[in-house]
């Protein structure tokens, strides 16, 4: 019986003006799983999940979701970029940045109507921002536009999420909020890919875990490779975790 | 009106919307500085195109000196890619380079031809009526109106196809590339029409005064609204307001018209700049006012909360307990007092209920920093708007 792989990278190398950030990496991410990519800063996290995108070119291996090229599965992949990407004094609205989630299913040209609208609200009500919708998006708070990046995410309908540090610079509520969509999104069956940074919710957040510098240290379940070991070859020497059981 | 005096509004008109549409997104791109760049190192193409075709309208030209602007931001950005100098000094290297070429090729080869280097940099609209269309033997129109019309309706055929791509790919690149519209086509997209446009443009209004076209009137929607179609529509408004009440300066003070243009397009910045609503400098002037008045009521407030003792709440004792002068204090107060927060009774001030919550809900805010808890109170002060 071969397993169903929602996420197979093999040999990805990726490098910066010949510097590699990234080196032969495999990972196989199978479907349903909510998963942690954890790391030093440098180690190549956000690189990962845009090479995956296809938003940096590999100088070597190959990337395939379900079985088939990035290029060709776009519409069963949403992406969170991180929230310090973009210009949030763009003149625009909550609800309009939501409704870009649309314009890949959109494709070419196509303008987003009625149907696109009606889905990003629903997406905003179920991430608490509804009453936000025609606010433009420099006047929200960090919570809240982080918020509306999962919207957008939620509004594309995907069936494997990217979010690139989706907890940087929000409260505890939105933290709580988020997460709890997230693993709704893991009970409907969705793949979650999440860069993290706090070590000590790991194990409370996520059921899957990728260790990552530059190379791959261990990819696999939380509850049988979150331990000292692995995350002292992540991070260092004497890195001291709780680890709850 | 002359029907001269009518052709040039015209002209005049349509290079201000022409340029007004690539200037918003280039504002919001922040490459504002790429489209000086482009204005200046067309120059060598429209030069060489001119050897060819001996004629400043040729579609050839325009094409040449837009292939010239692609060119300068690949080489922009080559060199920008080597890590060793910013994106500034990259643009400051490239388009003096290309641009001091078209002046050596001028200077050589085109002393006997019509065109000079201030006919590059300044173009002069009052002669365009004098170069006209002729098809089939029928006087059709100047040439420009033409040129820059063609060029105007394309334009806008690609901002109707492509607005939601160029929204999508200006405002975050990663989502766009990952959605699979190709951020690199967009920017390309973006540049070629740049190009063209100041090429169509830079006959009317000269090489550098375009820069001013593109810019100031994109520049100046971005300060009264926060919404793309609307900053699109501003920006032609300012855009074709400038340019008229340019030409009517120009002729009133006998000066030339592209200089009357853009110092009318300064001109509206300016005001702008002074009394937009949200961003303009006397409104942020008020509200740093308010804010700084809020924030002494909130500390007066706390002040009050924090204390029971009658001598700690006496009139005359706060002012010299807070540390404030007499003015501020009863500002202060009288804010307090109008707004239902305090009551004085014997001249000791104490907090009434509304007072009370007030203070307790920008405690929780100070100590949470939640929104949720404030969002009522965001209408009346300026402070928890952020």
């Amino acid at each position: 019986m071969e397993t169903k792989f929602a996420i197979q990278v093999d040999d990805l190398t990726v490098a910066y003006n010949y510097k590699p950030v990234l080196w032969d990496i495999d990972l196989h991410v199978p479907e349903g799983v909510l998963m942690a990519i954890v790391g030093p800063n440098g180690a190549g996290k956000s690189t990962l999940i845009k090479a995956i995108l296809g938003i940096l070119d590999p100088i070597a291996g190959s990337v395939s979701i379900y079985g088939k090229p990035y290029e060709k599965q776009r519409k069963l992949v949403a992406y969170v970029p991180q929230k310090g990407s973009v210009d949030w004094d763009f003149p625009t609205t909550a609800l309009d940045v939501v409704m870009m989630g649309t314009y890949g299913q959109l494709g070419w040209i196509k303008r987003p109507g009625g149907k696109e609208k009606k889905a990003s609200l629903e997406a905003l009500e179920k991430v608490g921002m509804l009453s936000f919708k025609n606010r433009q998006i420099s006047q929200l708070s960090g919570g809240q536009q982080q918020r509306v990046f999962l919207a957008r995410a939620l509004v594309q309908n995907a069936a494997i999420y990217f979010m690139d540090e989706p907890f940087q610079g929000v409260d505890a509520t939105t933290e709580i909020a988020i997460i709890n969509i997230l693993k709704e999104l893991r009970k409907a069956g969705k793949t979650v890919v999440v860069v993290h940074h706090d070590l000590q919710t790991v194990p409370e957040y996520f059921d899957w875990v990728t260790f990552l510098n530059v190379k791959k240290i261990a990819t696999g379940p939380v509850k049988e490779i979150f331990n000292d070991d692995n995350l002292t070859k992540t991070y260092g020497i004497n890195y001291k975790v709780a680890v709850n059981k | 009106m002359t029907s001269p005096q009518i052709e040039i509004q015209l002209i005049a008109v349509v290079v201000a919307i022409a340029c007004a549409i690539p200037g918003v997104f280039l504002v919001l791109r922040k490459m504002a500085l790429i489209s000086d760049a482009i204005s200046h190192s067309i120059l060598p193409g429209i030069v060489l195109g001119f050897f060819i075709t001996h004629d400043l309208n040729s579609p050839l030209l325009i094409l040449m000196a837009a292939v010239t602007g692609v060119i300068t931001v690949v080489l922009v950005e080559a060199i920008q890619r080597t890590g060793l100098v910013k994106e500034d000094t990259a643009i400051g290297l490239v388009f003096p380079a290309l641009f001091s070429i078209g002046v050596i090729l001028i200077a050589k080869n085109a002393n006997d031809v019509h065109l000079d280097v201030d006919a590059v940099l300044l173009g002069e609209l009052a002669f365009a009526p004098f170069d006209r269309l002729i098809m089939g033997g029928v006087d059709v129109g100047p040439k420009s109106l033409w040129i820059m019309g063609g060029i105007l309706i394309s334009i806008i055929a690609l901002l109707l196809l492509f607005y939601k791509e160029l929204k999508v790919s200006t405002f975050d690149i990663g989502l766009s590339s990952a959605l699979g519209i190709s951020p690199l086509v967009m920017h390309y997209g973006l540049m070629s029409v740049s190009s063209v446009t100041v090429v169509g443009a830079f006959d009317a209004v000269g090489a550098i005064l375009v820069v001013a076209m593109m810019i100031a009137p994109a520049a100046t929607a971005y300060l009264l609204t926060s919404d793309l179609k609307k900053m699109l529509v501003l920006s032609v408004v300012f855009g074709v307001f400038s340019a008229l009440a340019g030409y009517w300066m120009a002729n009133l003070l006998d000066a030339s018209i592209s200089g009357s243009m853009s110092t009318m397009l300064g001109i509206v910045f300016l005001i702008v700049y002074l009394f937009a609503p949200q961003k303009g400098l006397i409104a942020v002037l008020y509200r740093q006012k308010q804010q700084r008045t809020e924030v002494s009521l909130l500390t007066f407030l706390l002040h009050l909360n924090n204390h029971t003792e009658i001598e700690e709440r006496h009139i005359n004792h706060l002012q010299e307990h807070i540390n404030w002068q007499k003015v501020r204090s009863k500002t202060v107060l009288n804010l307090a007092l109008k707004n239902n927060m305090i009551e004085i009774e014997n001249k000791v001030v104490s907090l009434t209920e509304k007072g009370k919550d007030f203070t307790d809900l920008a405690l929780e805010y100070i100590i949470t920093n939640k929104d949720e808890k404030i969002e009522p109170m965001k209408d009346d002060f300026f402070l928890f708007r952020g």
